[in-house]
């Protein structure tokens, strides 16, 4: 239960956060991602501000055994730079900049239950369930010829 | 027409990497949206936490207005299509991918993670591409 209670402080923090810094705001990211417009450097301010304190925390972490409602830190394991670390990067983007929406401000969104927003989810969902349908298929067919690898994710 | 806002984004940016910290500190997770969504509908274990995270991010804009943050995003009905082919390459790009704006790009950049600084290099380079395309006819 603490693990839980937690867990959606830190999404509600999160949310507050994505709210002041005017990132649910579509046409605010856009501004950012509009080089050759009246460009709005506001996105860099954000994640700078949330990389440096998110990296003091990170640093404490490190000097923890575990982390206080959990046995222990799931850490990203993976430090290889591959294709699909790059294309999917690349879709992502691609959507990210014709929207101006990624997953964090499109949940804080919803729930404004706008038919935009509800699209977008339901898309994202499909989406992400999709490449997981597709990736068991290629796994499948690499353990099959031998070259099957396990991945974990960086969040 | 949008203006800058470096204090209140290095404000709400502090809470997000508050939170990043604080979900590392207690769970032992990474606070990427792509990665917890994506988790919750695909792992079998482990839901409980993800769960949690996510109806907190949903519940920051029903309490966040009371507190004197701006609302949730009001969009235009117009164009459903552009939305949910946006959704779609979101999805399925982030988890190919591994990591969003926020696993890669705010906790990654934390971490000093190469790979996560790459994937965010790539990811707001074709994100800006597409908005040249889209707003300015650059490439099209």
């Amino acid at each position: 239960m603490p693990l839980i209670l937690a867990s959606f402080g830190c999404g509600l923090i999160f949310g507050l956060g994505l709210l002041i810094s005017g990132m649910t705001e579509p046409e605010k990211v856009l501004g950012f991602l509009d080089f050759f417009g009246a460009w709005d450097a506001t996105l860099a301010f954000v994640m700078a501000g949330a990389a440096a304190v998110a990296g003091v925390g990170f640093a404490l972490a490190r000097r923890q055994s575990a982390p206080l409602f959990a046995s222990k830190f799931s850490w990203p394991s993976r430090s290889d730079i591959d294709a699909p670390l790059i294309v999917g990067s690349a879709l992502f983007g691609i959507g990210w900049g014709l929207s101006g929406i990624c997953p964090g401000p499109a949940l804080v969104n919803v729930a404004g239950l706008t038919a935009p927003i509800v699209v977008f989810v339901a898309a994202m969902i499909v989406g992400m369930f999709g490449y997981g349908l597709w990736q068991r298929r290629s796994t499948v067919r690499d353990i099959a010829i031998g070259t099957g690898v396990v991945t974990s994710s960086d969040g | 027409m949008h203006h800058f806002t470096p204090l209140s984004g290095l404000i709400g940016g502090a809470l997000i990497g508050l939170a990043a910290a604080a979900l590392m500190l207690s769970a032992g997770r990474l606070a990427g949206v792509s990665g917890i969504l994506g988790g919750l509908l695909t792992t079998g274990s482990d839901r409980a936490w993800r769960l949690a995270f996510i109806v907190g991010l949903i519940a920051a804009a029903l309490i966040g207005p009371l507190l004197g943050t701006p609302t949730a995003a009001h969009l235009s009905s117009s164009n459903l299509v552009l939305y949910a082919a946006a959704g779609l390459l979101v999805g399925f790009g982030s988890r190919m991918g591994n990591g969003c704006t926020s696993g890669h790009g705010v906790c990654g950049f934390a971490r000093f993670s190469t790979r996560s600084i790459v994937a965010t290099l790539v990811f707001m380079g074709a994100a800006i591409v597409m908005v040249a395309i889209v707003r300015h006819g650059i490439g099209g």
